[in-house]
């Protein structure tokens, strides 16, 4: 990983190094293992975030419908781990052994011919990224290219998310149904559910979420990035100027559904269960607001967003089930019409200036000074 | 699929599922109705809709139960009472969204969308505290229960027509006032041109105000209506949201005539594959088809030129 004064500038370096600093040491040593597989659960919408940081913030297309790749992309992995689950030994039992069990409840002899390529572990892996991408790339090419766009292909792609979440619910044989893909048990042979398998995946998935963090910093420098940005702002003058602006949004948009994916498929493996109620309109809109409270200008914003965000309702849900729902309502109308940046922007605005202030009158203080204090960094 | 049905069956059940479509039909037009103002009008997208119509359907709950207690004589006619009522109930919460909400949004439209959606969060929560987490129902007075045997197959139940009957005279108010009304001229100026209709003396924020408690108010029609067909639950209108985006979207939004039609081919389309397919099934190939009309024709099927 190279990182140097012209990928990261200064308060971005010191946004790296907090959240790496926080996401590898902090938590992992200050958490006890159930609550660290919860920050892992709240990471994997961080991945989601970040795809919308590019799609939304900066290509300006909201999708409403990235609970459909984040379910493609952990389907694809809860589909591997599952035939792994039902070999014939384990289901033996049953009247088709070598089955899922949920198969044989709907009365179903064999194996359906899309669930035979995921007994191989490459191809799975290989699914999780380009099922989700050649299916973004058929919605955006047919949307992008005859210029639907704003709040249409929002309309659209929550209208996908919800014929998403009925198909899976209604074609019970072949998904799970509405309890979706459950008992899930090894991963090529390594057992998931120990605590041990549990930090390692931690780790794995922090490793992933940096790496996303990293190609979406590289995407957002280069070229391509400021032509996202020009699009969003002036989009007619982009065309006019001779580039592709359907091409454009319809790679921000597979990057996003890509992201996503990872994120979903890493859920399936921290959770043990991959389920619609992950796929649809609402947790489809969640996944936006996430994006929204930590700053949809701000990849390191979009992490902040998902934990903050998650770590509130957990611990709200807990104690006060009525309250939550009042509090996201207040925070998405909050965010919406006070704070369009959200807190990479307060942070940006409010806190920043003063940190700069204080550092021009006193010696520079370590990076990790003003980290502790769980404020968000742009 | 046909197979085991001769051709009267067939004639019976596609009219008897037509006209359940027509019940479904009627819904999707009430509601759509007041999207399609307000979305054509001020390009708001509401997602705080079907949390209006279910307001329109919680008042008139209280409505019937009101009325059983204190003047039982009452009761045949209650349900033209709490349609008032409903209407003027989500019309106010509409005008103070609009004034609270909605016209600080007005450059932002992808913004009104998740701002609206936290507001239908904070209403359901609401409904749920007040009313509880349980459907209600409320019960019809005696004149609309039953149904009318049309012929020996063929029953059309007495409340699905006087929604019908509902739908229509709603439908033709909108238009009147839309049409030749001078507050509707007003409207429709706005609609067309927005800077030109303030410039020749509209005031356009106040029509704003108006068209949104306007929208709101049908959306608490189409919720007392809505209460003869179905149980009302906190969470019933989330159900209709999408449907009924999908309804003004394909029409062609603010087309008046378009959302119409496109609400009775979505809904009659959704009741006759129900009844050959299952219910899910169904409801996936009526949406997958949408999609990929509006693939092929973004702008839906009546399209208002609008200079942008």
């Amino acid at each position: 990983m190279i990182i140097n004064s012209r990928f990261f500038n200064r308060s971005e370096l010191v946004g790296f190094l907090a959240l790496a600093l926080l996401l590898f040491l902090v938590l992992p040593l200050s958490l006890d293992i159930f609550r660290l597989n919860l920050v892992a659960k709240y990471l994997t919408y961080a991945f989601v975030g970040i795809g919308l940081v590019l799609c939304w913030g900066y290509g300006g297309i909201l999708s409403l419908g990235q609970g459909v790749f984040f379910g493609l992309g952990g389907y694809c992995m809860a589909m591997y781990l599952k035939l792994e689950a039902s070999s014939v030994a384990n289901t033996k039992i049953q009247s088709t052994p070598g089955i899922p069990d949920f198969m044989d409840w709907n009365q179903l002899t064999s194996l359906p011919f899309f669930w035979k390529p995921f007994h191989s572990f490459p191809v799975a892996l290989i699914a999780i990224i380009v099922v989700p991408a050649i299916f973004s790339f058929i919605i955006g090419a047919a949307m992008f290219k005859r210029r639907v766009g704003g709040v249409y292909f929002a309309i659209i792609t929550q209208a996908i998310a919800a014929i998403m979440t009925i198909l899976i619910v209604g074609q019970q044989g072949y998904t799970g149904g509405i309890n979706g893909i459950t008992d899930l048990r090894t991963l090529h042979g390594w057992d998931i559910r120990t605590d041990h398998a549990k930090y390692i995946l931690y780790f794995v998935e922090v490793v992933l979420l940096f790496g996303c963090i990293v190609a979406a910093q590289f995407i957002r420098l280069t070229k391509l990035g400021r032509i996202l940005v020009a699009m969003r702002e002036q989009e007619d003058r982009v065309r006019f100027s001779g580039y592709s602006v359907a091409n454009f949004k319809i790679f921000a948009f597979c990057a996003a559904a890509v992201f996503a994916a990872i994120g979903g498929a890493m859920f399936t493996l921290e959770v043990g269960f991959m389920s619609p109620s992950f796929v649809g309109i609402v947790p489809s809109i969640e996944m936006v607001i996430y994006t929204a409270v930590g700053g949809r200008m701000s990849i390191f914003g979009a992490v902040w967003g998902a934990l903050l965000v998650n770590f509130a309702k957990t611990s709200l849900s807990e104690s006060f089930p009525q309250l939550w729902l009042f509090g996201l309502g207040a925070l998405f109308i909050a965010v919406v019409l006070a704070f369009p940046n959200g807190l990479s922007g307060i942070w940006a605005d409010h806190v920043q200036p003063r940190i700069d202030r204080l550092l021009a009158s006193r010696k520079p203080k370590p990076a990790a000074g003003y980290v502790a204090d769980g404020a968000p960094a742009e | 699929m046909f197979g085991d049905y001769s051709f009267s069956d067939l004639g019976a059940i596609l009219a008897m599922q037509g006209f359940a479509g027509l019940i479904l039909f009627s819904v999707y037009v009430l509601m759509a109705l007041g999207l399609a103002i307000i979305f054509g009008q001020m390009g708001v997208i509401n997602m705080a809709h079907g949390e209006f119509m279910i307001l329109g359907a919680y008042v008139t709950w209280m409505t019937s139960n009101t009325v059983q207690h204190i003047a039982p004589w009452l009761f045949p006619g209650y349900f033209f009472i709490a349609m008032i009522l409903a209407f003027i109930a989500s019309g106010a919460l509409g005008m103070l969204v609009e004034w609270a909400l909605i016209r600080h949004l007005y450059k932002r439209p992808l913004d009104t969308l998740l701002a609206t959606w936290g507001l239908s969060l904070i209403l359901q929560q609401a409904y749920r505290s007040i009313f509880g987490a349980r459907e209600v129902g409320v019960e019809l007075p005696e004149w609309m229960m039953g149904s009318w045997q049309a012929t020996d197959s063929i029953q059309i139940p007495i409340n699905g027509m006087f929604v019908m009957a509902l739908t229509i005279l709603i439908t033709i108010a909108v238009a009147y006032v839309l049409f030749w009304s001078s507050w509707g001229k007003q409207v429709r100026a706005v609609v067309q041109n927005r800077v030109m209709a303030g410039a020749v003396g509209i005031n356009t924020e106040k029509v704003d105000r108006y068209t949104f408690a306007l929208g709101c108010g049908i959306a608490g029609i189409a919720g007392s209506a809505f209460t003869m067909i179905g149980s009302t639950g906190p969470t019933a209108g989330q159900l209709y949201i999408v449907d009924t985006f999908l309804v003004v979207v394909f029409g062609g939004a603010a087309s008046l005539f378009g959302t119409i039609a496109s609400a009775f081919s979505i809904s009659q389309t959704q009741s006759t594959l129900e009844f050959f397919l299952s219910g899910s099934m169904a409801k996936v190939i009526t949406l997958l088809t949408i999609v990929a009309i509006l693939m092929v024709r973004p702008q839906g099927l009546f399209a208002l030129k609008v200079r942008k």
